[in-house]
């Protein structure tokens, strides 16, 4: 049997791997457009962004062929030829599957009007991005980031490190609004705020254009920013194009089912590309953005890719560093009806979101280093079970989660 | 080789299934006391980044790191799986009189 990858990302390295670890003894070929072997995209945006040449591998290089893994790097897949069952490249060539893993990923959303080439307006998923980006922030300089999502906000502060001023604009009422409770993401802004980054909420802008050695954004209420480099971060968007020229289903992202299948047998989607129901939050479909989701249906698709047919089980999650802050958040918590609050000594607390029926269906935490990874970790370990937790204990650090867990 | 043990500990001081950090001389290491009540110990920082593996999560023989959850067995030092890949070094542990003790090399 011969499986081919197509997207040599977090997802499609870990799915290589872990058929190889699942004793699959045929070909594997993992195809990645950009030039590098698979690298780690958090750094890109942290510490990773100041300095990292080459960029953190998510395998050494060498593990490739000691698992006898062919990569393709600076390979573009153009199409898929389902009636054949093989990926054509764009260089000419193809190759033949039995299945097929696509971990295509996803790609920054484009400020409307702005140009790919423009080098003062930028946006930040590659290391070539990271790289250019870096280039430019001199001390001094002025950077305008568009948007107070997670990547605006770990790119601010590691501006901020780097010595640039830092103005962020944000469309909405506050930073974070997509899935961080208003409680965390004040202390965000206000970590921010300490550190010199000017937030503007609300703000409407009306274009972004280059001009003489720099960038201007321009107001919708008539306000000009003028900076030496805007970074656009408003999201991004699924690399659906192959999949949809394929004919395969799509639903904001390949769409897959519990097994990570798309609409044909042969083909799987694994990670940010794929959107797929959550079985813990009554089967809704989610697409996640996350690097551990990447991760772990990495693993469930190459499981899945030799017939295991196994369900996704993970319940989401997700962290973001910012100056001395880490920021986890595990489950959903959309449909939240009470939220109990936990206090872990300085500056750290977790909120935890109960749904109607005082089942657990998320927690969100914020604090100095590692202050809630554990209660978050058990919290995610309670949700998985599905259970209903007294809020009072949850409240009380006093209480030991992993009682609650055992109860 | 020789090596010399150090006090770390009362051994009540850490909680079954749990995991306690001890620096001496300069290094970091972390002492874990298991469901089973034996002790063990290892290099404090995990292999990925250097996280400091206390902060995690004990759950049988498992430390899992409180940063990306990358896992390691404590008892080999043996890494579980991506994210990662390098082993923990592990140190010899006694208890003595009420107190753990580790043996540095
Ligand atoms: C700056 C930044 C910071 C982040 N920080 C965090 C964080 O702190 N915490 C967290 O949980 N998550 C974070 N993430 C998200 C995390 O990195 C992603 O969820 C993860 O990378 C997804 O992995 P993937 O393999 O699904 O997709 P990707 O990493 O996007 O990889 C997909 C790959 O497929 C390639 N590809 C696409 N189409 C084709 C084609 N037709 N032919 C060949 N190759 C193709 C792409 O070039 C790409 O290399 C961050 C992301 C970024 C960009
Ligand atoms: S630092 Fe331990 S898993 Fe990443």
């Amino acid at each position: 049997m011969d499986i081919v990858i197509v997207g040599a990302g977090e997802c499609g390295a870990r799915a290589a791997f872990a058929l190889r670890e699942r004793g699959f003894a045929g070909k594997v070929t993992l195809i990645g457009a950009e030039p590098h072997p698979p690298y780690e995209r958090p750094p890109l945006s942290k510490d990773g962004l100041a300095g990292a040449e080459p960029p953190k591998y998510v395998a050494a290089v060498e593990r490739y062929a000691e698992a006898g893994i062919s990569v393709l790097t600076d390979a573009s897949v153009a199409s898929i030829d389902r009636e054949r069952k093989a990926v054509v490249l764009a260089g000419g060539g193809a190759i033949r599957y039995d299945r097929l893993l696509l971990a295509t990923g996803a790609r920054p959303r484009s400020f409307p009007g702005v140009s790919d080439d423009a080098r003062r307006i930028r946006m930040l998923r590659t290391h070539a991005d990271a790289a250019a980006i870096r280039s430019a922030l001199l001390p001094g300089s002025k950077l305008v980031i568009i948007g107070g999502g997670f990547i605006g906000l770990e790119l601010a502060a590691t501006a901020r490190k780097l010595g640039a001023e830092v103005v962020l604009i944000e469309g909405l009422a506050r930073v974070l609004s997509r899935g961080v409770p208003e409680e965390i993401a004040a202390v965000v802004a206000d970590r921010h705020r300490r550190e010199g980054v000017e937030i503007l909420c609300g703000v409407r802008i009306s274009e972004i254009h280059e001009d003489e050695g720099g960038a201007a954004v321009l107001l919708a209420d008539g306000g000009r920013i003028a900076a030496d480099l805007v970074v656009v971060g408003i999201g991004a968007v699924p690399n659906t194009e192959l999949a949809a020229a394929a004919g395969l289903a799509l639903d904001n992202g390949i769409a897959v089912d519990e097994t990570l299948r798309t609409s044909d047998p042969d083909i799987f989607a694994a990670g940010d590309c794929c959107s797929f129901p959550l079985s813990h939050y009554g089967g809704r479909r989610v697409r996640l953005e996350a690097w551990r989701n990447a991760q772990d249906q990495g693993t469930l698709a190459a499981a899945n890719l030799l017939g295991a047919a196994e369900p996704i089980t993970a319940v989401p999650w997700f962290w973001s560093d910012q100056y001395e802050l880490t920021l986890q958040i595990a489950g959903i918590a959309d449909g939240a009806e009470t939220t109990v609050r936990r206090e872990l000594g300085e500056d750290a607390f977790i909120l935890f979101h109960l749904d109607g029926n005082g089942r657990l269906i998320a927690a969100s935490g914020v604090g100095p280093g590692n202050a809630v990874a554990r209660d978050i970790r058990l919290a995610e370990m309670l949700i998985a079970a599905g259970a209903r937790p007294d809020p009072a204990a949850l409240a009380s650090p006093d209480t030991k989660l992993k009682k609650l867990l055992a109860a | 080789m020789s090596s010399n043990w150090v006090e770390v500990c009362a051994a009540e001081e850490i909680d079954e299934e749990d995991v306690i950090r001890f620096d001496h001389d300069g290094r970091t290491f972390a002492v874990y006391r298991s469901p089973e009540d034996e002790y063990f110990a290892t290099d404090g920082l995990c292999t990925h980044e250097q996280i400091h593996l206390a902060d995690g999560l004990v759950m049988d023989d498992i430390i899992e790191c409180p940063k990306h959850n990358g896992r390691f067995n404590y008892k080999t030092g043996q890494a579980k799986g991506a994210p990662v890949c390098v082993n923990l070094r592990t140190y010899p542990v006694k208890v003595e009189d009420g107190s753990v003790f580790i043996a540095i090399s």
